[in-house]
């Protein structure tokens, strides 16, 4: 018997049978893997998991006592942790306080200030996070956020932490810390639940690992030994696949897009590139290397201070994403949540945002067309839904995604698409699906930029690598070039590089 | 059976339903309810806030807020007047009241989506200037209309009904399909739903509120006219505190104050609920002050409501 068991856990939605008889142990002191494509049933194990949902059939065994939770918090004070990839944190709070939320230590009602930055500070030394406490939330990147929000799991003296993906927004400094943090927890025998897409990571740092696919078991690994990337894919899809990326080389044509100068508040040093017809150009750097800045300025998103913008040799005078979309550019934004998806409406309304005025005589819709469009792209796309009615919020991420791309797609003389971070938090079968559909748009004489800070995959899918660094391009490969020293070199800042990004 | 009643109670028409049955209630229960007589006025009564709910609906679900409709509505009511006693033309002061009206919310417009200050404050700001211009306008006097043509407006009716209910059900159908199947009424839903993607995504954030605002203000000048020939003078003290029934009315009909959200067949019955709950109480002869504590607990129950409705929705 393990320490957390998993029993025949049934979980019906309505028309989805989200699992179905999964059944697991995980024992003390693990790094257990938990992986498998979007809607295989990772994030409701999780859910029930920490007590947000509840299975219709099967228990949670910890220790050998059966869990039962009304709620997260129940599941919280049971030592049982969920850290989700969107955080839970106060942003107008400190470091400090957040972690101390809900159990500040006070007299009279009193913060006790000196003695809060006390413990707090011991246990984050102790973790050998590295970070000044008074710092409010809101002032943090991503990957800080995410290393305060494990900080909380410790703090609390989890029994069993699950971490829902937990570096699909950390660099890989950030990441690397993560790895020592979640390796000083296995040792002091916790249980740790590790739900990634990443394979790289999942046999670097896991013990035994669980693959789930459709709603069941697919296969699970008490060791990780003898057990290859090959065989763990093909467990998760259900079928081989031999090269996720599956390039293919294209001829490019003219110009498309040509950048000139371009600067803004947050991207101070100006930046020029150019991007050809039938070519897909990768934009690689670390978190805060300027990348999403400088797609934000050519989007129009954010406003320019200077610079010139041409798409096919016409100027686009970007001050707001209609302009650009009416000149042809459009971007998928990094950050799906706050930046992409409507949410409470429903997929067809996500998809026709943009392009339904095409759709429109004065202003009033045609529904016939606008239900065709949703349609046509939801099949084309595969998004994986009951209804072209249902909310978005209710989508996996790769799902959200294709509606986002949908959204695009059913744009009319759409010439530059910028996808920025095209399959973050998206599992291996949906990506393979994106990139194939990028290469098509590509075909079909779309200039493609990609921003990414997956190596492999701009070194995958692209024709051209353009490296940022602290805010300025600071080298340009063509695929015969491409190394990863070459790239990871460009992208490191060295001393002497001039703080050129706002911070 | 309870699981039925919940699915019922809490899904898409969980409003309908309650309202049918609270209206089949009244009838039964409160004498002279159900007359020709007391439905038309009961629909006569809920006219100003109706019109204006059918705005107010678009702005909340934009996340916008307008608490300056009572102000506009009395001072549109004052320029309808004052201008046609001025012009000797009916017409000319209708379109006077309405330009005003625009005026007013073009203004609001721009400074909450242009000048990005916070819609609460900005109409707060408003309702006081406007209802200031009102009273200095007359002075803080009712000013009476020369002209007997102007009372036809609220007295002449068409097929037996009034003409303010058939603006009001004209309006309810405009909006209605302005919601649903225009451009405009998508995008709205799309701003409540999420700015910054809309915005993204090539919605003209900015320029959609500002017609959002300056249609509440057109809305507001209509309903200032049907209710300045109701009461057969132009008021500047009229509709005190009609923001609060007009958002009440709204949030009953299930607008959420989050934006995103919103029907125009619950803004309806939301509406419909408030002028019940008064018309029952008037019949029922229930003292002014004791229908101010009715009229809290229906909204705070119809609040309640929402609120587990949107759990539901969000558990599935």
């Amino acid at each position: 018997m393990s320490f957390l068991e998993f029993s025949h856990i049934t979980k019906t939605y309505p028309g989805v049978k989200a699992l179905s008889d999964v059944s697991f142990g995980v024992d003390k002191g693990a790094v257990h893997g938990l992986m498998g494509e979007n809607g295989a049933g990772k994030s409701t194990l999780i859910k029930i998991l920490s007590g947000d949902q509840h299975a219709d059939e099967g228990e949670i065994r910890i220790d050998g006592k059966v869990q039962a939770y009304a709620s997260t918090r129940d599941a919280f004070d049971n030592g049982v942790i969920v850290i989700h990839q969107e955080l839970q944190l106060v942003p107008e709070l400190t470091i400090a306080e957040n972690l101390s939320l809900g159990r500040f230590p006070a007299s009279a009602g009193i913060i006790a200030g000196r003695r809060m930055l006390d413990d707090v500070g011991a246990k984050l030394k102790s973790a050998g996070i590295d970070i000044d406490m008074r710092r409010k939330v809101k002032t943090l990147s991503i990957g800080e956020r995410q290393m305060v929000e494990i900080a909380k799991a410790i703090m609390l003296d989890a029994r069993v932490i699950a971490l829902d993906e937990p570096t699909s927004s950390l660099s890989s400094r950030e990441s690397e810390i993560l790895f020592a943090l979640i390796d000083r927890l296995r040792g002091e025998g916790k249980v740790i639940i590790y739900v990634s897409h990443r394979l790289d990571e999942v046999f670097r740092l896991c013990d035994s690992l669980t693959v789930l696919r459709d709603g069941k078991l697919a296969a699970h690994h008490v060791s990780l030994k003898g057990v290859t990337r090959d065989q763990v894919v093909a467990e998760m899809v259900g079928r081989e696949i031999s090269d996720i990326w599956g390039f293919r080389p294209r001829q490019a044509g003219e110009v498309r897009l040509k950048v000139d100068s371009v600067s803004g508040a947050k991207l101070r040093a100006p930046a020029s590139f150019e991007s050809k017809a039938g070519e897909i150009v990768g934009f690689f750097g670390l978190i805060g290397a300027g990348r999403s800045e400088l797609m934000r300025l050519v989007f129009g998103a954010d406003s320019r201070s200077s610079g010139t913008i041409k798409v096919d040799g016409k100027m686009v005078r970007a001050t707001d994403p209609h302009d650009a979309i009416r000149a042809g550019i459009v971007l998928c934004s990094e950050d799906r949540k706050h930046d992409g998806i409507i949410q409470g409406r429903s997929i067809e309304e996500n998809i026709n945002i943009s392009s339904r005025r095409h759709h429109a005589r004065f202003g009033v819709l045609n529904r016939a067309s606008e239900i065709a469009t949703a349609e046509t792209f939801i099949k084309k796309l595969k998004v994986r839904t009951p209804s072209r009615r249902q909310d978005i919020i209710n989508l996996s991420g790769g799902n959200q995604q294709k509606v986002i791309l949908g959204r695009w797609l059913s744009e009319q003389g759409v010439r530059v698409l910028i996808v920025d971070e095209p399959t973050r938090g998206i599992d291996v079968g949906a990506k393979s699906e994106i990139y194939e559909l990028l290469y098509q748009l590509a075909e079909d004489g779309m200039a493609i930029v990609v921003v990414s800070s997956e190596l492999p995959e701009v070194m995958g899918i692209c024709d051209r690598i353009l490296v940022m660094c602290g805010g300025r391009i600071s080298a340009e490969l063509v695929r015969d070039q491409f190394a990863e020293k070459a790239i990871l070199a460009a992208a490191l800042p060295d001393t002497k590089t001039p703080d050129a990004i706002a911070s | 059976m309870t699981d039925q009643l919940k699915k019922i109670l809490l899904g898409e028409q969980g409003l309908v339903v309650i309202f049918l049955v609270a209206f089949a209630l009244v009838s039964a229960l409160v004498p002279n309810f159900l007359t020709d007589r007391n439905m038309l006025g009961l629909l006569q009564s809920v006219v100003t806030v109706g019109i204006v709910a059918c705005t107010m609906m678009f702005c909340l679900a934009a996340r916008d807020f307008d608490l300056s409709v009572g102000s506009i509505v009395a001072f549109a009511g004052m320029v309808a007047v004052m201008a046609s006693n001025a012009t000797g033309s009916i017409l000319l002061g209708l379109l006077a009241a309405i330009a005003c009206g625009a005026f007013v919310g073009f203004i609001n417009g721009v400074v909450i989506a242009k000048f990005r200050i916070n819609a609460l404050i900005t109409t707060l700001a408003t309702m006081q200037i406007v209802r200031g211009l009102a009273l200095i306008a007359s002075d803080g006097r009712a000013v009476g209309i020369n002209s007997p043509d102007f009372y036809q407006l609220a007295l002449s009716k068409l097929l037996g009904i009034p003409t303010p209910i058939w603006v009001l059900a004209l309006l309810f159908g405009v909006f209605g399909f302005v919601l649903n199947r225009t451009v405009f009424g998508k995008n709205t839903l799309a701003i409540g739903g999420n700015p910054e993607a809309s915005r993204l995504a090539g919605v003209n954030v900015d320029r959609t509120r500002i017609w959002i605002f300056t249609l509440q203000g057109v809305v507001c000048g209509i309903a200032g006219i049907l209710l300045a020939s109701r009461i057969t003078s132009g008021q500047p003290n009229a509709a005190v505190g009609l923001e609060l029934s007009v958002i009440s009315a709204c949030v009953l009909g299930g607008v959420s104050l989050a934006g995103g959200r919103a029907t125009m067949s619950g803004v309806i019955v939301g509406v419909l609920i408030m002028g019940i709950a008064e018309n029952a109480m008037n019949l029922l002869n229930i003292p002014a002050f004791y229908q101010y504590i009715v009229r809290g607990v229906i909204l705070l129950l119809a609040v309640l409501l929402d609120n587990l409705r949107s759990s539901a929705l969000g558990r599935r």
